[in-house]
């Protein structure tokens, strides 16, 4: 994989391997907000808020606003895409297997079930008629 | 038919590691047999588009080897995986080991061996497969999924809202 773009998922996997970073960017999709905004409803002194942000910023996660006195947080949609679409592609390989195993225990669970009927009632003499016609 | 379990789920949970979860609508034993059997594993395990299995031998107990070899349709090139079942508990966990076998293809896939831990745990008629990939290293995890073998780049947003919507 290119190193760039490695370093750059690196970057995006460690902001979000921590829970208050992930609760603060689900703050921030629905909105900016400024640190001391962001420091209340987490219960953290604002120093605490500004190192979470501070990796969240260099993961480009999050960019400072215009505002130069609030200096408002902004959510960043595209490190996420990116590392999401570096994921999807493993994620979409192992999904088209487990969907081939749907249908393989699909498969095996009809068998079970109607071998469980045939031990358990021998075919009426109709269906055993229906079934020789075909 | 379509099924209502949700699809696959893939998580980082170390810098080594993948964690694999996916549900199924089927009873424990059922799903644990479709893991063991080569005849019902070949069914499944077909990797990329255009590859088909014909080698799929196991030997599912404890220090059993399994090989699993993929060839293409279209050039006839090949190549597998193969390893050792390091815990055989039926029908509810599964442990191997899984070393790439480059064949005919020849690139070079991570050279370390990874270990698999396949755990089967069931809850009404639902049974949820969570499979734990340690790939020994940052390096061979990060190369293994970009790899991935896949069918290109189907872009979902799946993941993005799991992650983002997870303590929203």
């Amino acid at each position: 994989m290119h190193t760039q773009m490695s370093d750059r998922l690196d970057a995006t996997f460690l902001a979000l391997a921590d829970p208050t970073r992930r609760a603060i960017l689900a703050r921030l999709a629905r909105g900016e907000a400024s640190v001391t905004e962001l420091a209340e409803p987490f219960a953290m002194s604002q120093p605490a808020v500004s190192k979470h942000l501070k990796i969240l910023e260099r993961a480009g996660l999050i960019t400072v606003g215009q505002d130069a006195q609030r200096r408002p947080r902004r959510f960043e949609g595209k490190p996420l895409a990116e590392a999401n679409a570096w994921l999807e592609r493993y994620r979409a390989s192992w999904e088209a297997s487990f969907e081939r195993l749907d249908g393989v225990l699909e498969e095996l669970q009809r068998r079970t079930s109607a071998s469980t009927r045939a031990r358990r009632r021998p075919p009426s003499p109709r269906l055993r008629r229906a079934g020789t016609k075909r | 038919m379509p099924m209502t379990t949700e699809k696959a789920q893939i998580t980082l949970p170390t810098d080594r590691e993948v964690k694999v979860t996916r549900s199924f609508k089927a009873a424990r034993p059922l799903v644990y047999r479709a893991y063991t059997e080569p005849a019902l594993v070949q069914r499944w395990v077909l990797g990329p588009p255009g590859w088909s299995m014909p080698v799929c031998e196991m030997d599912v107990r404890v220090g059993g080897r399994y090989r699993w070899r993929w060839r293409s349709d279209t050039d006839g090139s090949e190549f597998g995986f193969a390893g050792t079942f390091r815990e055989v508990t039926p029908p509810s966990r599964l442990v191997h080991t899984e070393a790439y076998d480059p064949g005919t293809v020849g690139y070079a896939y991570p050279q370390s061996e990874a270990l698999v831990s396949v755990t089967f745990t069931q809850d009404s008629g639902i049974t949820t497969v969570t499979t734990l990939i340690d790939y020994g290293s940052k390096d061979a995890r990060d190369a293994a999924v970009a790899t991935g073998m896949t069918d290109g780049m189907e872009q979902s947003y799946q993941l993005l809202d799991a992650l983002v919507s997870e303590h929203a």
